[in-house]
């Protein structure tokens, strides 16, 4: 417990460890821990970067998408628009073309008719004259009575 | 564990002894130097010595290789204590040094390592230097009184000297007799409270820490003697004195920050 030389070499001894402990190994430790800090904060400032850049791309896209589904519910309206139009007009054709045949069927039975009314007065009109030859026993020229046959199978 | 033919109090006088050397009437001599200021405690200036250049070599590998990529684990640890110590330095003392942080982290690193000696067991390298030849060995080199007044002197040295650097001469003077009196008549007053407040830290500082170990190395020998029923208490005690092992290494370095902040601030 004396208080002896060993005071001193102690001394001396932490002089020597603080010294070297001061030039040899306190600076690059704190200067990788300063170098460190300063990556991290940067690295923070690139996130946060990224962050802020990601939410306006994010608003970008939105934008985007909203004007393409507002376009494109304008197309299919236009197209249904359009396919009612061709649906109408279609509809609208064949009504017109349906009515048309049956016009034209109907003027071609009435010809038919016409033709058939004309046919069985001619016959019935050869029919008469045979019936009258028979009754006056003598022919009757069809060529002189032509007239008078034309106008019998007329009024029929 | 007392040897056979060994009075308890023989044991614990002979685990507080150093190991000295002294020069008697030009002859080396090994334990017989009490009262000589010449003598060596070779215990202490080599366990100290060992702890410290454990301390700086371990270190000084970590600081060649230290970079802000991703850390080993012992560099990780090595930057947890330099940032702490860092830490405190920055809270504490509001000047520029480059030698107070470095100084700071040595009091704190080396005074932990030799505080952490008290935790192996009391006999164990006694013994093993016993069978080697040598007679005494204290291992804890902060149980021993020369130790910690080599460190808190040091401090007290840059304590006068930063005093002197900041405040010149003149204002060191003034300061030391002018205050807490600002009278002529009271000079030799304030001269006497001003030294006996300046010559305390560095007692203080070295006496503290001293008596913190000394106390807890003497337990420790007390248990040792107890045979068998020592293992539970011993291991109390040395759980206990793992924090006051780590809180008396932080109270150094604290403290030496604190004085030295005080030595280079105007009052």
């Amino acid at each position: 417990m004396d208080i002896n030389l060993t005071l001193i070499g102690q001394a001396m001894a932490f002089i020597v460890f603080v010294y070297f402990c001061m030039k040899f190994i306190w600076p690059p430790i704190i200067q990788a821990l300063e170098e460190r800090q300063q990556g991290v904060a940067d690295g923070i400032a690139a996130s946060d970067k990224a962050h802020t850049e990601l939410a306006a791309a994010t608003d970008k896209s939105e934008a985007i998408i909203a004007e393409a589904r507002e376009r494109a519910l304008e197309i299919v309206d236009q197209a249904s628009q359009r396919a009612s139009q061709v649906m109408a007009d279609a509809k609208s054709d064949a009504v017109a073309a349906g009515k048309r045949l049956v016009e034209a069927a109907r003027s071609e039975i009435e010809q038919e008719s016409n033709r058939a009314k004309d046919s069985l007065r001619g016959e019935i009109a050869s029919i008469a004259i045979a019936g009258a030859g028979k009754l006056l026993n003598r022919e009757v020229d069809k060529k002189t009575h032509a007239d008078l046959l034309d106008k019998l199978a007329a009024e029929l | 564990m007392a040897t056979e033919g060994q009075s308890a109090g023989e044991y614990i006088q002979h685990h507080l002894q150093n190991l000295q050397v002294c020069r008697v009437e030009d002859q080396w001599v090994w334990n017989q130097c009490s009262g000589n200021f010449w003598a060596l405690n070779v215990d202490s200036m080599f366990f100290s010595v060992f702890l410290g250049l454990l301390f700086l070599i371990s270190f000084r590998q970590v600081a060649k290789k230290a970079n802000s990529g991703v850390p080993s684990r012992f560099q990780a640890l090595v930057e947890v204590l330099v940032e702490f110590v860092d830490g405190s330095v920055r809270d504490t003392f509001h000047g520029k040094s480059k030698l107070i942080a470095p100084l700071g982290l040595t009091i704190f690193v080396w005074v932990f390592l030799m505080n952490v000696m008290d935790l192996l067991p009391v006999d164990l390298l006694p013994q093993l230097g016993q069978l080697i030849g040598i007679p005494y060995l204290k291992v804890v080199p902060t149980t021993d009184v020369n130790v910690t007044f080599g460190m808190s002197i040091s401090v007290f040295v840059l304590i006068l000297y930063y005093s002197i650097k900041i405040k010149g001469i003149k204002g060191f003077t003034r300061e030391m007799t002018l205050q807490p009196f600002n009278h002529w008549a009271a000079i030799p007053f304030n001269l006497i409270l001003e030294g006996i407040s300046l010559i305390a830290k560095p007692i203080s500082l070295s006496l503290r820490l001293f008596g913190n170990l000394y106390a807890g190395e003497l337990i420790f020998i007390l248990i040792a003697l107890l045979g068998v029923y020592q293992l539970p208490l011993h291991f109390m005690w040395a759980v206990f004195h793992i924090l006051i092992i780590v809180l008396q290494a932080f109270i150094f370095m604290m403290l030496t920050i604190v004085y030295l902040s005080l030595a280079q601030e105007e009052h």
